[in-house]
């Protein structure tokens, strides 16, 4: 691809997926951002425990992005913020700025949270800041309220666990262990809650078992039942060492189920579940036999058109791509910045039988000209796919939208017949923060 | 507490500042950050984003990089991407981990433009103050170096506009505005620095007789003018009809030599009623209702301590001492957010800042240039 950029002619080039370094196919470097908002921030997500209030302690520039996150969320009233400014970092008195900011802010409000997310930034990491110190004083100050460490420091993404997979673990880490109660589930580390038309809930619930889910909470008090819970469902990856951390804390079990596109792997994930709990397996065959169904329907539909995907729609951008090509869709594009390792087995797949397939960075800095102005006849699956294909025809959902195993395939297969037929407004709905979310843009 | 916000938003920061302003004139714009400030000024500062193919980028710096203090890294990467994209100039701007660890963003900009031999530019913003600054030294410092030295002032009527940043104007005419107002009255707009302008007119911004300066971000860049090629400013935003005529006036006194104190004649007597903003554009908003409904408005600027403020007008950027200084008022002009913190006995106006609240009320920003009547008329 060719693009002008100050009158000169850039490449934009993708790599074919034969010819990618697995799991990071890209040389860091400057990075680019790109329109599409529709995933979500660790403001938005911490406003799912309810009645929680969000203060952040940060420099201005780290503040501006997450207060208006909240005031674009309509959650204004219950986020606040601590400015650090020069002087904190040269005096040294980091510990005493959290400790009374969040005292005042506390103290302003018009009702008293039953918690508060305070979120330190990569300057308090870097300062040496004693946190241990700063919530065991505001723990003193404050008792009947409970506090946890929050955290927005991207600048530790490449060390160990990343932010992403920290922040999923501290979202429950307000749990306080209760008595457990025996076969019932919490779906932990999700944003949306899962679909009910899934295989997996309707069993859950037809076997009458509890499912507590951080989405459905209305009230703090409905939030802290989630401790009862004696398996912690997970399937989305960055979420399970939040899993892990509740294991170990509150002594529930972990169920990893990770979400997949594989009939082989969602076979696994559901006999796991039925391992330990009294629900129905469903009749596989029948199962995957609704899914052929529903991919053949919408191969009759979208045909030969091709097909871009992108990591943000799906945590297996890679899983997907082998599912509809294999179905004879035609998969032109995939756009991802690295792989889970998840992945490897479809990547080895695609090397073999589609070697062409058109790996994509979506961050690299000549992506700033990668986006068709022009509108392209792409079929998109996923808002950056969208965007850098000129792409009405999209499939708009994030993070696997609260899709599981069989219900994921068929549930997608409507999706694209719907994208197919129907075109969207790329930039009033890539725009908007948090798709799900509300927002009043 | 002084540093705590219950509810209020925070300004944009200064290192959005330095990328808003040099966002058209084909440079590539560094912010030297982990990875948040990327997407926080191109979705809420930024409304030229999806439009324009501006080089806007993130260093990306890890937490080895920042240890171990890489700059080599951050070098290398930025002239890979300049021998590809050829920019006109490129620009760093520093935020709170660059500005904990030392980072020395002049240094690294020589090294960078003696690697490229593209004019490259190093700004020590801290991601902790406001845009203001941000956007003051980076538009000083390209007419420093790009305007033309040899220039002298046309002796036409020319004149630059200073300070235009969709921050402060967002996309919604102002500048155009201004520029219509300016050519009816007989000026030949040369630049609007740095917004819907051209490079040439950059180059050629010392030939004009004389530079408006509407925003305090133009203010450093109208020094530079004043003592390299002589040409007076005037700091004003023409809102309204009766006060842009005075602004009218006071430029063409100006241009012929004269002396001008623009807000001069304004009371500094305290009012019950407020204008919250940027000091330059809050001041003409606040001289043009006095001119036209006789109501007098103290300004409340959080942006910038600048000179202009009179006696009552206060700086702060902190929202103790804004509900502090608003208690008593019965009327405040200010962006909405400020109704999270008015009481109901309080007529608030609106006067969207997208500054203050990003792309939020982006589509209800006024355009009171010439004709202030969207808001006289709620008052």
């Amino acid at each position: 691809m060719l693009r002008k950029v100050n009158g000169q002619e850039v490449h934009i080039d993708p790599i074919p997926i034969s010819d990618i370094t697995f799991p990071s196919p890209f040389p860091a470097g400057l990075e680019f951002s790109s329109p599409a908002r529709g995933t979500w921030n660790i403001a938005h997500q911490g406003m799912l425990i309810p009645e929680a209030h969000e203060i952040f302690v940060c420099a201005a520039s780290c503040l501006r992005g997450v207060v208006l996150t909240a005031y674009e969320m309509k959650a204004q009233e219950r986020f606040s913020t601590v400015a650090v400014e020069e002087n904190n970092l040269i005096e040294g008195n980091m510990e005493e700025l959290i400790i009374d900011g969040v005292s005042s802010i506390i103290k302003s409000l018009p009702q008293k949270p039953p918690c508060v997310l305070v979120y330190t930034s990569c300057v308090h990491h870097f300062c040496g800041c004693d946190l241990d110190m700063v919530y065991r004083e505001l723990r003193e100050r404050f008792p009947d309220i409970d506090f946890t460490d929050c955290y927005m420091n991207p600048i530790m993404r490449k060390s160990g666990r990343t932010p992403d997979q920290i922040m999923r673990s501290r979202f429950y880490s307000l749990l306080k262990e209760k008595e457990i109660r025996k076969g019932s589930v919490a779906f932990i580390g999700n944003d949306f809650s899962m679909a009910k038309d899934s295989v997996l809930y309707r069993a859950l619930i037809s076997a009458e078992v509890p499912v507590y889910e951080l989405t459905e909470c209305k009230t703090y008090e409905e939030y802290q039942e989630m401790a009862r819970a004696e398996y912690y469902i997970v399937d989305y990856p960055s979420a399970k060492v939040g899993g892990e951390d509740l294991q170990a804390r509150l002594g529930g079990k972990l169920l990893y189920l990770p979400f997949t596109f594989s009939y082989e792997e969602i076979r696994e994930n559901l006999s796991k579940v039925a391992a330990v709990l009294p629900i129905s397996l469903p009749d596989f065959d029948a199962e995957e036999a609704s899914c052929e169904n529903a991919l053949s329907q919408a191969l009759s539909k979208i045909g030969s058109t091709p097909i871009a995907i992108d990591y943000t729609a799906f945590t297996r951008p890679l899983g997907l791509a082998r599912l509809l090509l294999y179905h004879g869709f035609n998969v032109k594009r995939v756009y991802a910045d690295a792989f889970i390792g998840e992945e490897k087995r479809d990547y080895e797949y695609l090397c073999e039988k589609h070697p062409d397939l058109e790996i994509w960075p979506t961050l690299s800095a000549q992506m700033r000209f990668a986006a068709d102005h022009q509108q392209s006849d792409y079929l998109c699956i996923g808002q950056k796919a969208a965007h850098f294909n000129g792409a009405p025809h999209f499939v708009n959902l994030v993070e696997n939208g609260g899709f599981t195993d069989y219900q994921a395939i068929t549930g997608l297969c409507e999706l694209m017949i719907d994208a197919y037929e129907n075109e969207k407004d790329i930039r009033d709905l890539i725009s908007k923060k948090a798709w799900g979310c509300e927002s009043c843009i | 507490m002084k540093q705590t916000s219950r509810i209020l938003s925070t300004y944009s920061a200064d290192a959005f500042g330095v990328a808003s302003s040099l966002f058209e004139l084909g440079g590539m714009v560094i912010i030297h950050d982990a990875s948040g400030c990327n997407s926080t000024y191109t979705t809420h500062d930024e409304p030229r984003w999806y439009d324009m193919d501006s080089m806007l980028f993130v260093s990306a710096i890890s937490e080895i990089e920042a240890i171990m203090g890489d700059d080599n890294k951050l070098i290398s990467d930025i002239v890979i991407e300049a021998q590809k994209f050829h920019p006109r100039f490129i620009a760093i701007a520093g935020t709170p981990i660059p500005a904990m660890t030392g980072f020395d963003a002049e240094s690294v900009a020589m090294q960078i433009e003696s690697e490229t031999g593209i004019p490259s530019f190093g700004f020590s913003t801290t991601g902790m103050h406001t845009y203001i600054s941000g956007a003051d030294k980076a538009l000083a410092a390209l007419a420093e170096r790009f305007a033309k030295k040899d220039a002298t002032p046309s002796k036409d009527h020319r004149i630059n506009i200073l300070g235009c940043t969709p921050l402060d104007f967002s996309t919604n005419g102002q500048v155009e505005s201004m520029v219509k107002l300016l050519t009816d009255h007989g000026w030949h707009v040369n630049c609007t620095y740095a917004m819907n302008t051209s490079w040439e007119s950059v180059e050629n911004l010392g030939t004009a007789d004389v530079n408006l300066v509407v925003s305090a971000t133009g203010r450093a860049t109208a020094h530079f003018l004043k003592e390299t090629f002589g040409a007076p400013y005037l700091e004003a935003v023409p809102y309204g009809k009766d006060f842009s005529k005075k602004v009218i006036d006071a430029l063409e006194m100006l241009y012929q030599g004269q002396e001008v104190s623009l807000f001069e004649n304004v009371s500094e007597a305290s009012s019950d009623a407020c204008i919250i903003g940027e000091e330059i554009a809050s001041l003409s908003l606040a001289n043009a209702l006095f001119l036209e409904t006789g109501r007098r408005f103290d300004v409340l600027c959080p942006t910038n301590e600048g000179p202009l403020l009179r006696t009552n007008d206060h700086y702060t950027p902190y929202e103790e001492d804004i509900i502090e200084n608003l208690s008593g008022r019965n009327l405040v002009i200010s962006d909405p957010t400020y109704r999270n913190i008015l009481t109901d006995k309080v007529r608030a106006v609106d006067w969207p800042h997208e500054a203050c609240s990003g792309r939020i009320y982006r589509k209800y920003i006024l355009n009171l240039i010439g004709d202030i009547s969207d808001i006289s008329e709620k008052l």
